[in-house]
């Protein structure tokens, strides 16, 4: 299984907390997915409201890591004074560090990434980049201290799946000693399993599980597809191949003609 | 004094983050806070004084992706 700072998880899949029907169906997705870490926020509290306590608790009881994100975060201060305030509230280092470029793609805005990245890593947060599958950006996200890599599959909370194969197989190839996690952009069990074949590591997703109509059923849908897809990679599979070439064997086939 | 709480103006008398917490009925909510868009330290907010103006935010745990 991934270890992510030097931290080994349970599970290839990382799923998010947002989005559900009913907390009890949030908790049934975590159950049947086996996710071996929750992804969590930060938001606004009223005045003797409470709804940040009550789910802190609730999250506890699924009794996995958690890891805080900076969702929503423009800028490199606004990032870091996220992540300071996390880290008090979850009592983690973890961090998935987001710092968005442009409101309507959701893409990352690589150079403010690069100094949250380096500004938090030097303070001791261990830092999880939501980044693009961009290998000179990766690189300079390990310079900058990151010992995870998470490029996106596709833009956050449009389920396209993996959009650009060859970038991330590249990415995977250049760095083949670093957990990569594919961030965002999966949409069904089949990108997951794909991700797993190119050889990442993890896939993170929320969208694709809460939004679905049987989110439980969705959440045990990807882990038996991670399963295989890991699988599959493991066994090296075959390469493709442009031209025909007959599996049964041609030698002994009876004369009929 | 008139301070800004999570984005609307207020009437707080306070001289502390502490005291505008405690104000306001946040008493011992699990919140994490900013002054002025810096970071204060739940153990800094008692001697963290607060001044006309002065925007506070206050977040707790949510659900996230």
């Amino acid at each position: 299984m991934p270890v992510f700072y030097g931290t080994e998880v349970s599970s290839r899949l990382m799923l998010g907390t947002a989005q559900y029907p009913s907390p009890q169906i949030l908790a049934d997705a975590f159950r049947r997915s086996g996710a071996g870490i929750a992804t969590v926020s930060l938001r606004r509290e009223g005045a003797g409201g409470g709804d940040g306590q009550a789910f802190w608790d609730f999250i506890q009881q699924l009794e996995i890591p958690v890891l805080p994100n900076t969702a929503g975060c423009h800028t490199v201060k606004e990032a870091v004074t996220t992540a300071h305030m996390a880290k008090e509230l979850f009592g983690t280092a973890w961090i998935k560090l987001e710092v968005i470029g442009h409101a309507d793609t959701l893409q990352p805005d690589p150079f403010a990434l690069v100094e949250a990245a380096r500004v938090l890593s030097s303070e001791g947060f261990k830092v999880f980049p939501y980044t693009t599958e961009d290998g000179i950006l990766a690189g300079r996200l390990l310079d900058a201290g990151c010992e995870v890599l998470m490029p996106w599959g596709a833009p956050i909370g449009t389920g396209l799946g993996l959009t650009n194969i060859y970038g991330l197989r590249t990415l995977r190839a250049q760095f083949p000693d670093v957990p990569l996690v594919i961030d965002a952009g999966i949409g069904r069990p089949s990108h997951a399993a794909l991700a797993m074949e190119l050889g990442y590591d993890a896939v993170l997703l929320n969208t694709a599980v809460a939004k679905a109509g049987d989110p439980a059923a969705m959440a045990e849908a990807f882990a038996s597809a991670l399963t295989a897809g890991r699988l599959a990679y493991d066994a090296d599979p075959m390469e493709p191949r442009n031209m025909a070439e007959p599996s049964t064997p041609v030698i002994g086939q009876a004369f009929l003609e | 004094m008139k301070i800004s709480v999570n984005g609307e103006y207020q009437h707080v008398e306070a001289g502390s983050l502490h005291e505008v917490l405690t104000r306001l009925g946040y008493g011992d909510q699990a919140v994490a806070t900013a002054l002025n868009e810096s970071f204060v330290p739940a153990a800094r907010r008692a001697d963290t004084p607060v001044s006309e103006g002065d925007r506070i935010e206050i977040v707790a745990p949510r659900q996230g992706g």
